[in-house]
Protein backbone atom coordinates (compact mmCIF):
# COMPACT_ATOMS: atom_id res chain seq x y z
CA UNK A 1 0.00 0.00 0.00
CA UNK A 2 2.88 2.34 0.72
CA UNK A 3 5.26 0.78 -1.79
CA UNK A 4 4.88 3.74 -4.15
CA UNK A 5 6.89 3.23 -7.32
CA UNK A 6 7.80 6.17 -9.57
CA UNK A 7 6.12 6.25 -12.96
CA UNK A 8 6.06 8.71 -15.86
CA UNK A 9 2.98 10.69 -16.88
CA UNK A 10 2.28 9.97 -20.55
CA UNK A 11 -1.18 11.48 -21.00
CA UNK A 12 -3.49 13.89 -19.14
CA UNK A 13 -7.26 14.38 -19.54
CA UNK A 14 -10.32 15.66 -17.68
CA UNK A 15 -13.05 13.39 -16.36
CA UNK A 16 -16.05 15.41 -15.16
CA UNK A 17 -13.87 18.18 -13.76
CA UNK A 18 -11.15 15.89 -12.33
CA UNK A 19 -7.67 15.72 -13.86
CA UNK A 20 -6.65 12.17 -14.66
CA UNK A 21 -3.43 10.79 -16.12
CA UNK A 22 -1.97 7.68 -17.67
CA UNK A 23 1.18 6.57 -15.84
CA UNK A 24 3.86 4.38 -17.37
CA UNK A 25 5.72 2.18 -14.88
CA UNK A 26 8.37 0.95 -17.28
CA UNK A 27 5.94 -0.94 -19.49
CA UNK A 28 2.90 -1.45 -17.28
CA UNK A 29 0.46 1.46 -17.41
CA UNK A 30 -2.17 2.63 -14.95
CA UNK A 31 -4.64 5.43 -14.61
CA UNK A 32 -4.15 7.85 -11.73
CA UNK A 33 -5.93 10.92 -10.40
CA UNK A 34 -4.00 14.21 -10.61
CA UNK A 35 -6.32 16.20 -8.33
CA UNK A 36 -3.51 16.82 -5.85
CA UNK A 37 -0.88 17.78 -8.45
CA UNK A 38 -2.46 20.63 -10.43
CA UNK A 39 0.88 21.55 -12.02
CA UNK A 40 2.01 18.08 -13.09
CA UNK A 41 2.74 17.76 -16.81
CA UNK A 42 3.27 15.00 -19.36
CA UNK A 43 6.83 13.69 -18.97
CA UNK A 44 7.00 14.25 -15.19
CA UNK A 45 7.82 11.32 -12.92
CA UNK A 46 5.38 10.91 -10.08
CA UNK A 47 4.72 8.54 -7.18
CA UNK A 48 1.27 6.97 -6.99
CA UNK A 49 -0.60 5.81 -3.90
CA UNK A 50 -4.05 4.22 -4.13
CA UNK A 51 -4.56 5.65 -7.60
CA UNK A 52 -3.50 9.19 -6.71
CA UNK A 53 -0.34 11.01 -7.76
CA UNK A 54 1.06 12.67 -4.65
CA UNK A 55 4.40 14.17 -5.63
CA UNK A 56 6.43 15.03 -8.70
CA UNK A 57 9.93 13.56 -8.63
CA UNK A 58 12.42 16.42 -8.80
CA UNK A 59 14.97 15.30 -11.40
CA UNK A 60 17.57 17.88 -10.36
CA UNK A 61 17.35 16.72 -6.74
CA UNK A 62 17.67 13.08 -7.84
CA UNK A 63 20.85 13.93 -9.76
CA UNK A 64 22.29 15.87 -6.83
CA UNK A 65 21.71 12.89 -4.53
CA UNK A 66 23.33 10.46 -6.98
CA UNK A 67 26.30 12.84 -7.43
CA UNK A 68 26.78 12.89 -3.66
CA UNK A 69 26.86 9.09 -3.66
CA UNK A 70 29.39 9.01 -6.51
CA UNK A 71 31.70 11.42 -4.70
CA UNK A 72 31.62 9.49 -1.42
CA UNK A 73 35.06 8.28 -0.44
CA UNK A 74 36.78 9.80 -3.45
CA UNK A 75 38.35 12.63 -1.49
CA UNK A 76 39.77 10.29 1.12
CA UNK A 77 41.11 7.93 -1.56
CA UNK A 78 42.91 10.77 -3.30
CA UNK A 79 44.38 12.12 -0.08
CA UNK A 80 45.35 8.63 1.07
CA UNK A 81 47.30 7.65 -2.05
CA UNK B 1 13.48 2.44 -15.50
CA UNK B 2 14.93 5.74 -14.36
CA UNK B 3 14.86 6.53 -10.63
CA UNK B 4 14.47 2.87 -9.96
CA UNK B 5 17.60 1.34 -11.49
CA UNK B 6 19.76 4.30 -10.49
CA UNK B 7 18.82 3.94 -6.84
CA UNK B 8 19.65 0.22 -7.00
CA UNK B 9 23.22 0.66 -8.28
CA UNK B 10 25.42 -1.93 -6.47
CA UNK B 11 28.60 0.14 -6.98
CA UNK B 12 27.11 3.12 -5.22
CA UNK B 13 25.75 0.81 -2.53
CA UNK B 14 29.30 -0.28 -1.76
CA UNK B 15 30.37 3.36 -1.44
CA UNK B 16 27.53 4.07 0.96
CA UNK B 17 28.22 0.97 3.03
CA UNK B 18 31.92 1.91 3.22
CA UNK B 19 31.03 5.47 4.24
CA UNK B 20 28.79 4.16 7.02
CA UNK B 21 31.49 1.73 8.18
CA UNK B 22 34.09 4.53 8.21
CA UNK B 23 31.81 6.77 10.29
CA UNK B 24 30.40 4.35 12.85
CA UNK B 25 32.50 3.76 15.96
CA UNK B 26 29.81 1.57 17.54
CA UNK B 27 26.58 -0.20 16.67
CA UNK B 28 23.58 2.14 16.55
CA UNK B 29 19.94 1.17 16.94
CA UNK B 30 17.77 2.71 14.23
CA UNK B 31 14.06 2.35 13.56
CA UNK B 32 12.76 2.45 10.01
CA UNK B 33 9.19 3.55 10.54
CA UNK B 34 7.52 2.27 7.40
CA UNK B 35 6.82 -1.34 6.47
CA UNK B 36 7.81 -0.59 2.89
CA UNK B 37 11.28 0.28 4.17
CA UNK B 38 11.40 -2.91 6.26
CA UNK B 39 10.65 -4.78 3.06
CA UNK B 40 13.59 -3.14 1.23
CA UNK B 41 15.98 -3.75 4.14
CA UNK B 42 15.17 -7.45 4.34
CA UNK B 43 14.86 -8.00 0.60
CA UNK B 44 18.25 -6.46 -0.20
CA UNK B 45 19.93 -7.71 2.95
CA UNK B 46 20.90 -4.21 4.10
CA UNK B 47 20.86 -5.39 7.71
CA UNK B 48 23.35 -8.11 6.77
CA UNK B 49 25.60 -5.58 5.04
CA UNK B 50 25.66 -3.43 8.17
CA UNK B 51 25.62 -5.99 11.00
CA UNK B 52 28.42 -4.24 12.89
CA UNK B 53 27.15 -0.71 12.43
CA UNK B 54 23.37 -0.87 12.73
CA UNK B 55 20.64 -2.77 14.46
CA UNK B 56 17.37 -2.17 12.64
CA UNK B 57 14.25 -2.20 14.76
CA UNK B 58 11.30 -2.57 12.43
CA UNK B 59 8.66 0.05 13.08
CA UNK B 60 4.86 -0.14 13.23
CA UNK B 61 4.34 1.34 9.75
CA UNK B 62 2.36 -1.46 8.14
CA UNK B 63 -1.20 -0.17 7.69
CA UNK B 64 -2.72 -3.60 7.18
CA UNK B 65 -1.00 -4.88 10.33
CA UNK B 66 -2.13 -2.14 12.68
CA UNK B 67 -5.75 -1.84 11.52
CA UNK B 68 -7.57 -2.73 14.76
CA UNK B 69 -9.28 -6.07 15.06
CA UNK B 70 -12.63 -4.45 15.87
CA UNK B 71 -12.47 -2.59 12.55
CA UNK B 72 -11.77 -5.83 10.66
CA UNK B 73 -14.71 -7.43 12.48
CA UNK B 74 -16.92 -4.46 11.56
CA UNK B 75 -15.89 -4.83 7.93
CA UNK B 76 -16.72 -8.55 8.12
CA UNK B 77 -20.15 -7.84 9.61
CA UNK B 78 -20.94 -5.21 6.97
CA UNK B 79 -19.65 -7.36 4.12
CA UNK B 80 -21.92 -10.24 5.16
CA UNK B 81 -25.06 -8.14 4.60
CA UNK B 82 -26.93 -9.03 1.41
CA UNK B 83 -27.34 -5.44 0.16
CA UNK B 84 -23.65 -4.53 0.55
CA UNK B 85 -20.68 -4.46 -1.82
CA UNK B 86 -17.59 -4.05 0.36
CA UNK B 87 -14.48 -2.69 -1.38
CA UNK B 88 -10.94 -2.40 -0.08
CA UNK B 89 -7.29 -2.79 -1.04
CA UNK B 90 -6.23 -6.36 -1.86
CA UNK B 91 -4.14 -6.94 1.26
CA UNK B 92 -7.13 -6.42 3.53
CA UNK B 93 -8.94 -9.52 2.31
CA UNK B 94 -6.63 -11.98 4.04
CA UNK B 95 -6.28 -10.12 7.33
CA UNK B 96 -7.67 -12.36 10.05
CA UNK B 97 -10.51 -10.97 12.13
CA UNK B 98 -11.77 -12.67 15.31
CA UNK B 99 -13.29 -15.60 13.48
CA UNK B 100 -12.80 -15.12 9.72
CA UNK B 101 -11.36 -12.91 7.02
CA UNK B 102 -12.99 -11.10 4.09
CA UNK B 103 -12.10 -13.97 1.75
CA UNK B 104 -14.18 -16.30 3.92
CA UNK B 105 -17.09 -13.88 3.80
CA UNK B 106 -16.78 -13.81 0.02
CA UNK B 107 -16.68 -17.62 -0.15
CA UNK B 108 -19.97 -17.63 1.76
CA UNK B 109 -21.63 -15.35 -0.76
CA UNK B 110 -20.64 -11.87 0.46
CA UNK B 111 -19.88 -9.32 -2.27
CA UNK B 112 -16.30 -8.32 -1.45
CA UNK B 113 -14.21 -6.61 -4.10
CA UNK B 114 -10.63 -5.45 -4.41
CA UNK B 115 -10.15 -1.93 -5.74
CA UNK B 116 -6.98 -0.17 -6.77
CA UNK B 117 -8.32 3.31 -6.07
CA UNK B 118 -11.15 4.43 -3.77
CA UNK B 119 -12.55 6.21 -6.83
CA UNK B 120 -13.24 2.76 -8.29
CA UNK B 121 -15.58 2.14 -5.34
CA UNK B 122 -17.37 5.43 -6.04
CA UNK B 123 -17.79 4.42 -9.69
CA UNK B 124 -19.23 1.10 -8.55
CA UNK B 125 -21.80 2.89 -6.38
CA UNK B 126 -22.76 5.09 -9.30
CA UNK B 127 -23.20 2.09 -11.59
CA UNK B 128 -25.23 0.11 -9.03
CA UNK B 129 -27.69 2.45 -7.31
CA UNK B 130 -29.59 -0.58 -5.97
CA UNK B 131 -26.56 -1.74 -3.93
CA UNK B 132 -24.90 -0.23 -0.84
CA UNK B 133 -21.22 0.26 -1.66
CA UNK B 134 -18.87 0.54 1.32
CA UNK B 135 -15.21 1.45 0.99
CA UNK B 136 -13.02 0.15 3.84
CA UNK B 137 -10.55 3.03 4.12
CA UNK B 138 -7.31 1.98 5.80
CA UNK B 139 -3.75 3.20 5.63
CA UNK B 140 -1.49 6.05 6.63
CA UNK B 141 -1.27 9.62 5.38
CA UNK B 142 -0.41 8.24 1.92
CA UNK B 143 -3.76 6.55 1.23
CA UNK B 144 -5.98 8.97 3.17
CA UNK B 145 -5.92 11.66 0.43
CA UNK B 146 -7.41 9.12 -1.98
CA UNK B 147 -10.17 8.25 0.50
CA UNK B 148 -10.87 11.94 1.13
CA UNK B 149 -11.32 12.52 -2.60
CA UNK B 150 -13.67 9.53 -2.80
CA UNK B 151 -15.91 11.16 -0.16
CA UNK B 152 -15.86 14.47 -2.01
CA UNK B 153 -16.60 12.81 -5.35
CA UNK B 154 -19.49 10.76 -3.93
CA UNK B 155 -21.05 13.89 -2.51
CA UNK B 156 -20.50 15.85 -5.70
CA UNK B 157 -22.29 13.12 -7.63
CA UNK B 158 -25.08 13.04 -5.02
CA UNK B 159 -24.67 9.33 -4.34
CA UNK B 160 -26.75 8.07 -1.43
CA UNK B 161 -25.51 4.48 -1.61
CA UNK B 162 -21.80 5.10 -0.88
CA UNK B 163 -20.29 5.04 2.60
CA UNK B 164 -16.82 4.55 4.08
CA UNK B 165 -15.57 2.52 7.04
CA UNK B 166 -12.67 4.76 8.00
CA UNK B 167 -9.67 3.49 9.97
CA UNK B 168 -6.82 5.75 8.94
CA UNK B 169 -3.72 6.03 11.10
CA UNK B 170 -1.10 8.74 11.56
CA UNK B 171 2.63 8.20 11.78
CA UNK B 172 4.02 10.91 14.11
CA UNK B 173 1.90 9.90 17.14
CA UNK B 174 3.11 6.31 16.67
CA UNK B 175 6.73 7.54 16.71
CA UNK B 176 6.01 9.36 19.95
CA UNK B 177 4.49 6.18 21.39
CA UNK B 178 7.67 4.26 20.48
CA UNK B 179 9.80 6.88 22.25
CA UNK B 180 7.55 6.88 25.32
CA UNK B 181 7.85 3.10 25.87
CA UNK B 182 9.97 2.37 28.96
CA UNK B 183 12.17 -0.11 27.08
CA UNK B 184 12.70 2.14 24.06
CA UNK B 185 16.15 1.68 22.49
CA UNK B 186 15.71 3.69 19.30
CA UNK B 187 18.58 6.17 18.79
CA UNK B 188 17.36 7.65 15.51
CA UNK B 189 14.39 7.37 13.16
CA UNK B 190 14.38 6.80 9.44
CA UNK B 191 11.06 8.55 8.82
CA UNK B 192 8.62 7.32 6.17
CA UNK B 193 9.38 9.35 3.05
CA UNK B 194 6.07 8.78 1.32
CA UNK B 195 4.08 9.98 4.30
CA UNK B 196 6.18 13.16 4.08
CA UNK B 197 5.30 13.65 0.39
CA UNK B 198 1.82 14.42 1.71
CA UNK B 199 2.35 15.89 5.17
CA UNK B 200 5.76 17.53 4.72
CA UNK B 201 8.54 17.45 7.26
CA UNK B 202 7.52 20.14 9.79
CA UNK B 203 5.56 17.72 11.94
CA UNK B 204 8.82 16.04 13.02
CA UNK B 205 10.45 19.20 14.34
CA UNK B 206 8.75 18.95 17.76
CA UNK B 207 9.74 15.26 18.05
CA UNK B 208 13.39 16.10 17.30
CA UNK B 209 13.36 19.00 19.76
CA UNK B 210 11.51 17.30 22.63
CA UNK B 211 13.19 13.90 22.44
CA UNK B 212 16.60 15.04 21.18
CA UNK B 213 16.62 12.34 18.52
CA UNK B 214 17.73 12.52 14.88
CA UNK B 215 14.92 12.08 12.34
CA UNK B 216 16.03 11.39 8.76
CA UNK B 217 13.30 11.46 6.12
CA UNK B 218 14.15 8.41 4.00
CA UNK B 219 13.06 6.93 0.68
CA UNK B 220 12.32 3.35 -0.30
CA UNK B 221 14.94 2.13 -2.76
CA UNK B 222 17.99 0.33 -1.38
CA UNK B 223 20.31 3.33 -1.88
CA UNK B 224 17.73 5.58 -0.20
CA UNK B 225 17.78 3.38 2.89
CA UNK B 226 21.58 3.30 2.96
CA UNK B 227 21.68 7.10 2.63
CA UNK B 228 19.15 7.43 5.46
CA UNK B 229 21.38 5.24 7.62
CA UNK B 230 24.49 7.21 6.63
CA UNK B 231 22.90 10.52 7.61
CA UNK B 232 21.53 9.12 10.87
CA UNK B 233 24.87 7.57 11.85
CA UNK B 234 26.74 10.76 10.93
CA UNK B 235 24.50 12.77 13.25
CA UNK B 236 24.71 10.25 16.07
CA UNK B 237 28.51 10.07 15.90
CA UNK B 238 28.71 13.88 15.95
CA UNK B 239 26.25 14.13 18.83
CA UNK B 240 23.80 16.12 16.70
CA UNK B 241 20.02 15.77 16.70
CA UNK B 242 18.46 17.25 13.58
CA UNK B 243 15.65 16.81 11.13
CA UNK B 244 17.19 15.96 7.74
CA UNK B 245 15.50 15.27 4.42
CA UNK B 246 17.43 12.46 2.71
CA UNK B 247 14.67 12.01 0.10
CA UNK B 248 14.59 15.49 -1.49
CA UNK B 249 13.61 14.24 -4.93
CA UNK B 250 10.15 13.37 -3.60
CA UNK B 251 9.66 15.31 -0.35
CA UNK B 252 9.18 19.08 0.02
CA UNK B 253 9.09 20.67 3.48
CA UNK B 254 5.45 21.67 3.02
CA UNK B 255 4.36 18.29 1.64
CA UNK B 256 1.40 18.44 -0.73
CA UNK B 257 -0.72 21.47 0.28
CA UNK B 258 -3.86 20.62 -1.78
CA UNK B 259 -3.89 17.13 -0.25
CA UNK B 260 -3.40 18.51 3.26
CA UNK B 261 -6.28 20.96 2.77
CA UNK B 262 -8.55 18.15 1.60
CA UNK B 263 -7.58 15.92 4.54
CA UNK B 264 -8.32 18.71 7.02
CA UNK B 265 -11.72 19.22 5.41
CA UNK B 266 -12.90 15.61 5.31
CA UNK B 267 -11.29 14.02 8.39
CA UNK B 268 -10.87 14.87 12.04
CA UNK B 269 -8.17 13.52 14.34
CA UNK B 270 -9.23 10.85 16.86
CA UNK B 271 -7.69 8.36 19.29
CA UNK B 272 -7.14 5.07 17.51
CA UNK B 273 -6.40 1.55 18.75
CA UNK B 274 -3.45 0.00 16.87
CA UNK B 275 -3.64 -3.76 16.51
CA UNK B 276 -1.08 -5.42 18.74
CA UNK B 277 0.00 -2.11 20.26
CA UNK B 278 -2.98 -0.49 21.96
CA UNK B 279 -4.68 2.87 21.74
CA UNK B 280 -2.47 5.80 20.77
CA UNK B 281 -3.94 9.25 21.46
CA UNK B 282 -4.67 11.45 18.43
CA UNK B 283 -3.25 8.83 16.07
CA UNK B 284 -6.14 8.34 13.68
CA UNK B 285 -8.43 10.05 11.24
CA UNK B 286 -12.19 9.55 11.17
CA UNK B 287 -14.77 11.30 9.03
CA UNK B 288 -15.38 14.85 10.27
CA UNK B 289 -18.88 15.59 11.65
CA UNK B 290 -19.91 17.30 8.40
CA UNK B 291 -19.37 14.00 6.58
CA UNK B 292 -21.23 11.75 9.04
CA UNK B 293 -23.79 10.79 6.37
CA UNK B 294 -20.96 8.90 4.62
CA UNK B 295 -19.98 6.99 7.77
CA UNK B 296 -20.58 3.24 7.33
CA UNK B 297 -20.37 2.63 11.09
CA UNK B 298 -23.51 4.73 11.51
CA UNK B 299 -25.39 3.41 8.53
CA UNK B 300 -24.87 -0.23 9.44
CA UNK B 301 -24.82 0.06 13.22
CA UNK B 302 -21.77 -2.09 13.90
CA UNK B 303 -20.24 -0.23 16.83
CA UNK B 304 -20.85 -2.96 19.44
CA UNK B 305 -18.72 -6.00 18.66
CA UNK B 306 -16.65 -8.21 20.89
CA UNK B 307 -13.31 -9.25 19.46
CA UNK B 308 -10.81 -12.03 20.12
CA UNK B 309 -7.18 -12.04 18.94
CA UNK B 310 -5.33 -15.30 18.16
CA UNK B 311 -3.58 -16.44 21.31
CA UNK B 312 -0.54 -17.68 19.37
CA UNK B 313 0.25 -14.54 17.40
CA UNK B 314 3.01 -12.29 18.73
CA UNK B 315 2.63 -9.59 16.12
CA UNK B 316 2.25 -6.95 18.83
CA UNK B 317 5.81 -7.61 19.91
CA UNK B 318 6.97 -7.70 16.30
CA UNK B 319 5.32 -4.34 15.60
CA UNK B 320 7.02 -2.78 18.59
CA UNK B 321 10.43 -4.17 17.71
CA UNK B 322 10.60 -6.43 20.79
CA UNK B 323 11.05 -9.65 18.81
CA UNK B 324 12.03 -10.45 15.25
CA UNK B 325 9.52 -12.59 13.31
CA UNK B 326 11.59 -15.84 13.35
CA UNK B 327 11.51 -15.71 17.15
CA UNK B 328 7.75 -16.34 17.05
CA UNK B 329 7.18 -20.11 17.46
CA UNK B 330 4.43 -20.07 14.82
CA UNK B 331 6.64 -18.39 12.16
CA UNK B 332 6.82 -20.47 8.99
CA UNK B 333 5.03 -23.40 10.63
CA UNK B 334 1.50 -22.72 11.77
CA UNK B 335 1.72 -19.22 10.33
CA UNK B 336 2.55 -18.61 6.67
CA UNK B 337 1.38 -16.00 4.13
CA UNK B 338 -1.11 -18.59 2.80
CA UNK B 339 -2.55 -19.22 6.25
CA UNK B 340 -1.65 -16.18 8.32
CA UNK B 341 -2.38 -16.15 12.05
CA UNK B 342 -1.57 -12.47 12.32
CA UNK B 343 -1.82 -9.41 10.12
CA UNK B 344 1.97 -8.95 10.00
CA UNK B 345 2.16 -12.15 7.91
CA UNK B 346 -0.35 -10.84 5.37
CA UNK B 347 0.88 -7.67 3.76
CA UNK B 348 4.11 -7.20 1.82
CA UNK B 349 4.75 -4.41 4.31
CA UNK B 350 4.36 -6.70 7.31
CA UNK B 351 7.64 -7.72 8.93
CA UNK B 352 6.64 -11.41 9.28
CA UNK B 353 5.80 -11.61 5.56
CA UNK B 354 9.07 -9.88 4.57
CA UNK B 355 11.17 -12.34 6.61
CA UNK B 356 9.15 -15.26 5.30
CA UNK B 357 9.56 -14.17 1.69
CA UNK B 358 13.27 -13.38 1.72
CA UNK B 359 14.88 -15.00 4.74
CA UNK B 360 13.21 -18.32 5.41
CA UNK B 361 15.82 -20.31 3.48
CA UNK B 362 18.73 -17.90 3.70
CA UNK B 363 18.63 -17.40 7.46
CA UNK B 364 20.93 -20.21 8.43
CA UNK B 365 24.15 -19.84 6.53
CA UNK B 366 24.22 -16.70 4.44
CA UNK B 367 25.80 -13.75 6.12
CA UNK B 368 27.06 -11.86 3.08
CA UNK B 369 24.83 -10.28 0.52
CA UNK B 370 25.43 -10.74 -3.17
CA UNK B 371 25.00 -7.27 -4.62
CA UNK B 372 24.83 -8.61 -8.17
CA UNK B 373 21.38 -9.92 -7.25
CA UNK B 374 20.15 -6.36 -6.96
CA UNK B 375 18.26 -6.39 -10.22
CA UNK B 376 14.97 -4.60 -10.64
CA UNK B 377 12.14 -7.03 -10.99
CA UNK B 378 9.05 -4.88 -10.38
S1 LIG C 1 4.79 -15.24 12.56
FE1 LIG C 1 2.52 -15.23 12.40
S2 LIG C 1 1.81 -15.79 14.46
FE2 LIG C 1 3.97 -15.15 14.66
S3 LIG C 1 3.89 -12.93 15.10
FE3 LIG C 1 4.09 -13.13 12.88
S4 LIG C 1 1.95 -13.07 12.16
FE4 LIG C 1 1.82 -13.53 14.36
Amino acid sequence: MCLGIPGRITEIWEDRGTRMALIDFGGATRTACLAYLPDAAVGDYTIIHAGFALTVVDEAAAHRTLTTFRELGILETEVGT
Amino acid sequence: MRYLTEFHDPELAVRLVDAIADTATRRWTLMEVCGGQTHTIIRYGLDQLLTEQVEFIHGPGCPVCVTPLEMIDRALAIAARPEVVLCSFGDMLRVPGSTADLFTVRAHGGDVRVVYSPLDAVALAEAHPERQVVFFAVGFETTAPAAAMAAVTARRRRLTNFTMLVSHVLVPPAMRAVLAAPDNRVAAFLAAGHVCTVMGTEQYEPIVAEHRIPVVVTGFEPLDLLEGVRQAVTQLEAGRTELVNAYPRAVRPEGNPPARRMLAEVFSVCDRPWRGIGTIPDSGWRLAPAWADLDAERRFDVAELTVAESVHCRSGEVLQGRIRPPECPAFGGDCTPRRPLGATMVSAEGACAAYYQYRRLAMVDRDRVDLTEWTVTE
